[in-house]
């Protein structure tokens, strides 16, 4: 047993509004610089849409993420020895039409207009060739379900959504539509550190962080094509790719990531798994249907004494084990099983959950009527207005049962805490979903709780990096004092 | 005096300045030191002119290498008049198929515009002596036939002389002036690599042939933690 640390995710999507304000935290922080104007480390989407950069999923057309050839676990493309074929070109690799060419305004002009009959106006301005463009595409060009014959329909996860639903869905009466905030997982397999030629790309030990270290990239560009989720982007000023950092100075910090911490709709969370690292090629392999369970498998009971012994052997401290006990995402994923990680099938095992929306929580529509005179206060799951399937395909694998499970839980968390606060539930309902479920009334007023009332220090469980300690374990504390200037990493003593 | 410098001081220069040179920009400079792709801003055109570029200029490269270490089997092989005509022929396809890359590249790179705020001078330059040097080689190949017995039985002599610290200018000064461009335009294409972004062929990435798919880094030393140099007396926290 080789038990790591890592920090993992949830999402809850009933509770995002699309705002943005994630993406525009990341953006003022890490992306607004030459080169990186195209890259949202941190994005949401419109689902139904195709995303960004479009159509991301559909690896028929990017070719990321892992396959199964027989019993062997591979890269799509960019694997060895087929990587290294694609340096001089690589046609599997996005490029920036895929994206949108980043623009400005010529505000300028509108100081500088010499005097005339028209207003003077701000033309878009390219910020690749400094040259007037016609705008034909953004980052969220698709947002709330704008362009929906070009954008939704083209959806790859409409494609097994049965053409009765599909049409349902994009009716003006009955569409339906949710958020998807994306940034990158920091898998437990990363598909873009197995695909780096020259080992850039890489996993922090102590926190499972992915990175690219900018000194060692020598633009080969094949972590784009690898990540399935297309979250490692190329920068075409300085020839370096980069990506999410999960904002490790603020982590390192004690802070939250600066997506999590500016999230106005409060969805996020950030917490420590343990994880058995020997198992991951194992259960990276295992069949599609099984990919979920065997994912929550690899994550290990941080109570567990056994656990806690082998952890500590492993050198983890033992302020990331309290952390990994406290830990909501641990809670989420493991224990309630009610967070689920997106496209499983692209085999990286991404540390970001996601709790599928109910919304709307009305059912379909009858004649033009809403079917809320039933008897049920809220449709059932099964005929929820967002079809299963398609919420299937995004969250399971295409695994039906799997997210009705997962929406029947958060249903009966409803009906309690409606029981709870306006006490008009049969209670022959609610019995019912508590046994078919699973859950208890504490457990689903826990989930309630963690749903929806608690503070940043409950949501962010974060633990100490302990960065001075390490160094202190490997080198005598007295000769490292004076050696470097603040930020060198290279000695400051003179040479010649 | 001018053949002497040309011929002597500029390859001494040349090789001087890319060996140090080369390792300092690796060293303090590494950063810097990327293939700078620009695939990103065009992709089409790149596929024909960096495909035919790269693998024309590969093959002749490792065909001028061959003739420099191995130069008395050359010499044997090309005695027969096929195997001579044979090679001489591939030679000369690959140089067309690189010079064909680099017309197309520099098309390329001339056509669009928004690669034109991510080429610098040194590329300029770069495109410049790369096409002297393909079009040269192809004249020399085309004028001076049976190039690759000649250059391994008296140009590589004269390679090898400069090696050893004994240069003798004397075979090499006598030959055609096509072979003498050719050759000074290959010791400043040497010259210029720490200064640009030729840089990215010496860290061509074979090595990930042999590594392990993932790759873990931690900041603290599991093993230095438990084998610490630490001089100074008392228990060692093997935890925090």
């Amino acid at each position: 047993m080789d038990i790591r640390s890592q920090i993992a995710m949830v999402f809850h999507l009933d509770k995002c509004i699309g705002c943005h304000t994630c993406s525009i935290a990341c953006k003022n922080i890490w992306t607004d610089r030459k080169g990186a104007e195209y890259m949202w480390w941190n994005n949401v989407e419109t689902k139904p849409g195709t995303g960004y950069p479009t159509k991301w999923e559909d690896q028929k057309i990017y070719k990321g993420g892992w396959v199964k050839n027989g019993d062997k676990l591979e890269l799509r493309v960019a694997g060895k020895p087929t990587g290294l074929t694609k340096l001089y070109h690589n046609p599997d690799m996005p490029v920036m039409d895929d994206y949108y060419e980043p623009w400005t305004y010529d505000y300028d002009h509108l100081f500088e207009a010499p005097a005339g009959s028209d207003q003077p106006t701000a033309r878009t301005i390219s910020l690749v060739t400094g040259e007037p463009i016609d705008v034909k595409g953004g980052p969220n060009w698709d947002d709330d379900l704008s362009g929906t014959p070009d954008y939704g329909r083209n959806d790859i996860n409409l494609r097994n959504v049965s053409a009765e639903d599909q049409e349902a869905m994009f009716q003006l009466e009955r569409m339906t539509m949710h958020y998807l905030p994306r940034m990158c997982n920091h898998c437990l397999n990363p598909a873009c550190v197995a695909a780096c030629p020259s080992g850039a790309v890489y996993k922090r030990g102590e926190d499972g962080v992915v990175l690219i270290s900018q000194e060692k990239c020598r633009a080969w560009r094949l972590c784009v094509t690898a990540c399935p989720y297309k979250k490692s982007y190329y920068n075409w000023s300085s020839g370096k790719s980069e990506k999410c950092l999960l904002c490790y100075p603020r982590l390192e910090t004690g802070q939250a990531p600066a997506c999590m911490h500016s999230c106005v709709g409060r969805i996020r969370y950030l917490g420590v798994l343990l994880y058995d690292a020997d198992k991951i090629k194992e259960f990276a392999s295992c069949p599609e249907n099984e990919l979920i369970d065997r994912q929550l498998d690899i994550y290990l009971n941080p109570f567990s004494e056994k656990v806690i012994r082998d952890a500590k052997k492993n050198g983890i401290a033992d302020s990331t084990i309290e952390a990994a006990q406290k830990s909501p995402v641990y809670k989420f994923v493991k224990e309630w099983k009610i967070a689920l990680p997106l496209h499983a099938e692209f085999r990286t095992m991404p540390s970001l959950f996601y709790v599928p929306p109910m919304l709307p929580v009305m059912g379909k529509m009858e004649n033009g009527v809403y079917e809320s005179t039933t008897t049920n206060l809220w449709g059932k799951i099964e005929e929820s207005r967002l079809p299963l399937q398609y919420l299937a395909n995004l969250f399971s694998a295409g695994n039906q049962d799997k997210i009705k499970e997962v929406l029947k839980k958060l249903m009966t968390v409803r009906y309690h805490r409606r029981q709870v606060t306006v006490n008009d539930i049969e209670g022959s309902l609610l019995d019912d979903a508590f046994e078919s479920t699973g859950l208890t009334p504490d457990v689903a007023d826990a989930i309630y709780r963690l749903t929806s009332l608690v503070k940043y220090d409950e949501r962010f469980v974060i633990p100490a990096a302990h960065r001075e300690e390490a160094i202190e374990m490997i080198e005598s504390t007295d000769d490292r004092k004076g050696n470097t200037g603040f930020g060198e990493k290279k000695g400051t003593r003179r040479v010649f | 005096m001018i053949d002497s410098f040309l011929l002597i001081g500029l390859p001494y220069a040349a090789i001087f300045i890319f060996l140090i040179g080369s390792i300092l920009r690796f060293r303090y400079y590494g950063y810097s030191v990327t293939s700078h792709s620009s695939q990103f801003l065009e992709s089409d055109k790149l596929f024909w002119g960096s495909r035919l570029f790269h693998s024309g200029i590969v093959v002749l490269l490792l065909g001028h290498i061959i003739g420099f270490l191995i130069p008395k089997s050359i010499i044997v092989v090309t005695s027969t008049p096929l195997w001579m005509m044979v090679i001489e022929v591939t030679a000369f396809a690959f140089g067309l198929l690189t010079l064909a890359g680099i017309v197309l590249l520099i098309k390329r790179r001339i056509q669009e515009k928004r690669l034109h705020s991510v080429t610098s001078k040194m590329d300029l330059i770069v495109y410049f002596v790369i096409l002297t040097q393909v079009i040269t080689g192809l004249l020399v190949a085309y004028y001076h036939r049976w190039g690759i017995s000649w250059y391994a039985s008296s140009l590589v002599p004269f390679l090898r002389s400069l090696i050893i610290f004994m240069p003798d200018q004397a075979v090499i000064a006598s030959m055609p002036w096509l072979i003498k461009i050719h050759t000074i335009s290959a010791f400043v294409f040497i010259g210029l690599i720490p200064f640009t972004r030729l840089m990215h062929f010496l860290v061509y990435p074979l090595a990930y042939l042999w590594r392990s798919y993932q790759l873990v880094i931690w900041n603290r030393d599991q093993k230095a933690m438990h084998s610490s140099k630490n001089t100074r007396e008392g228990v060692k926290p093997v935890n925090n």
